[in-house]
């Protein structure tokens, strides 16, 4: 990657935007425990359901809990677990992509073979089967969500690696001696990086989304951990009265997502234009 | 022709075959003793678990079992609800209807909102039409749709009073969880729409055409719109899996009965079987619609059969 890539990256309008939106939620996870004026998790049944105002900012919900603090922190939750998921997706996706498209074969054929099956699942569905195994519970969800993505990053690298494989200067270096790890990390990686970077950033949007959506099903986070899908689903029963408690967590997840989005779509535009 | 469709069908077998191993070792991955985890609720007698083990026949060797699960699949059996004690098939039976007009209706929406959406962006492309449209549409990926859910039953049921928040039944009930769930195939459609169009207005038939001296109008829809809506084919069967998978947070959000809510459900009552059954279900249906695409893919573009 060349030094001109932040300014590159500047001058696109979105990904300036998508970053700006991403920095300040990232200050405000980070900065949770000062910015937030009361405990996420305290509750006050006497100011229940209070609309947002100047107490509180977000108003409360149904059990007096300040939505406010609980969106700062439902902020730190989300960034958390889809950094993680990713995590999780990339070191096992990358390394089987580079394998099975490096030395092919049957190796090759058989990795395939399951990542076929693997995507025959569609969607959030492989995230579900996988929570239903290992039991609901955010920890699990962050597992779910990155393993059930590793197909798509193992598919993409071994993709990248098919491409570069085949280039005169790998040839050549294989020519003058160099063994294959060093011709896989010397060659081969760097052009991988550009397409993975890219995936990853949208990935974490995608990643963010499903493990809201497992806790919005109430098989994430427990409670009164203050994580957005949770805070959806426990303010879905006071829509009526109160949608606020709702409302906000939402637009977080929205946000975020969105910044990722605009982020990913921006890097893209820039490291790898043939997409 | 034949010859291509036979073997795009073939190949799907090894892959359903696996699809059943995966669902079947579901079981075995669970940390502990399935069974006991599943009976976890109801107070249990030795007795009762060693029957439990019985009925799922654990104490038979594992290939036996995985051979009686694809057995019993292939002939429609895939096993007992433990919550209800009624057959898997009939629960999914009872559902299916109500999931599959959700996601038919979904991608109507989609591709009424998402196909003009494009076209309009890649018509005018640059201008602050083709960025109102795209923007829209990055908010459409972005929208999580348990959230434009819930908005809409807010402003649409609760205030307004136009349709149900919840349930199931009457075309009514269809609106609200359709808009919902069609929102962001619709946006992924605009956005490929509008690429895919961009692509094919650059292409020479499509100058041609207008050298010829057809009118604007008969040159887009003709000659570029024909073309363009092909690799849409494809993003179509990905897209209805998509939707096949949305149903499950859609089902929630306006409590509405389908196979989402039955595999949910399946999950916080550690119903295996039922959740196994319904899983394997979606996911052979998913594979299927995938070749219904391909085959129609190549009935629309040529190339494919024969290069």
């Amino acid at each position: 990657m060349d030094v001109s890539l932040p300014r590159r990256l500047a001058r696109q309008r979105g990904a300036a935007i998508g970053l700006v939106i991403l920095a300040a939620l990232a200050l405000v996870a980070l900065a949770a425990p000062w910015l937030s004026p009361r405990d996420p998790v305290k509750t006050a049944p006497r100011t229940a359901l209070q609309p947002p105002g100047a107490t509180y900012w977000l108003g409360s919900d149904q059990l007096g809990r300040d939505v406010a603090s609980r969106v700062m922190y439902g902020a730190r939750i989300s960034l958390t677990v889809g950094v993680i998921a990713v995590s999780i997706a990339v070191a096992l996706g990358a390394p089987i992509g580079l394998v099975s498209g490096f030395y092919g074969g049957r190796l090759d054929a058989v990795i395939m073979r399951v990542i076929d099956v693997l995507l025959a699942f569609p969607g959030i569905l492989l995230a579900l089967a996988i929570v239903s195994v290992l039991t609901p519970g955010l920890t699990n969800v962050m597992i779910a969500v990155g393993l059930s993505a590793v197909p798509t990053y193992a598919r993409l690298v071994r993709a990248s690696v098919l491409a570069t494989r085949e280039n005169l200067y790998v040839e050549a270096a294989r020519a003058l001696g160099s063994r294959d790890p060093s011709i896989l990390a010397r060659y081969i990686l760097p052009n991988v990086v550009a397409p993975l970077v890219v995936t990853a950033t949208l990935g974490l949007g995608t990643a963010i989304l499903a493990a809201a959506a497992l806790s919005f099903l109430g098989l994430g986070s427990q409670p009164p951990q203050p994580e957005w899908g949770r805070m959806l689903s426990e303010g879905r029963d006071y829509l009526r009265e109160a949608w606020w408690i709702a409302t906000f967590p939402g637009l977080g997840i929205m946000l975020t997502v969105l910044g990722m989005n605009l982020l990913g779509d921006g890097l893209r535009d820039v490291l790898d234009p043939r997409l | 022709m034949l010859t291509w469709i036979a073997r795009r069908i073939l190949a799907v077998v090894p892959v359903l075959f696996g699809v059943t191993l995966a669902v079947f070792s579901m079981l075995f991955l669970v940390p502990g003793d399935p069974v006991k985890m599943m009976l976890a609720e109801f107070v249990t007698t030795p007795d009762q678990i060693a029957q439990m083990r019985a009925q799922l026949h654990l104490d038979e060797p594992i290939l036996k079992q995985y051979g009686r699960f694809v057995a019993n699949a292939v002939r429609g059996d895939l096993g007992t609800s433990i919550r209800s004690r009624r057959p898997v098939t009939t629960e999914i039976g009872e559902n299916v209807l109500n999931t599959t007009q959700l996601a038919v209706a979904a991608m109507l929406v989609a591709v009424a909102i998402g196909v003009p959406l494009g076209l309009l962006a890649a018509l005018s492309r640059h201008s602050w039409l083709d960025v109102a449209s795209m923007a829209t549409a990055l908010l459409g990926v972005s929208m999580p749709s348990f959230w434009l859910g819930l908005l809409l039953i807010f402003v649409f049921s609760l205030h307004l009073g136009w349709f149900p928040a919840t349930g199931g039944g009457s075309p009514l009930h269809l609106v609200l969880p359709s808009v919902t769930l069609g929102t962001i195939a619709a946006a992924i459609i605009a956005r490929l729409t509008r690429s895919s169009m961009l692509e094919v207005l650059g292409q020479d038939y499509v100058r041609t055409a207008r050298a010829k001296g057809l009118g604007g109008f008969s040159v887009i829809v003709r000659h570029a719109l024909k073309n363009a809506l092909i690799p849409i084919i494809t993003i179509f069967g990905l897209q209805f899996g998509n939707l096949l998978a949305g149903a499950v947070i859609v089902e929630t959000v306006f409590s509405r009965p389908g196979l989402g809510r039955l595999i949910v459900g399946g999950i916080l009552a550690k119903d295996f079987p039922l959740v196994q059954g319904t899983v394997l279900f979606v996911a052979t249906v998913y594979v299927m619609i995938n070749v219904l695409v391909d085959v129609a893919y190549a009935y629309a573009d040529p190339r494919i059969r024969f290069g």
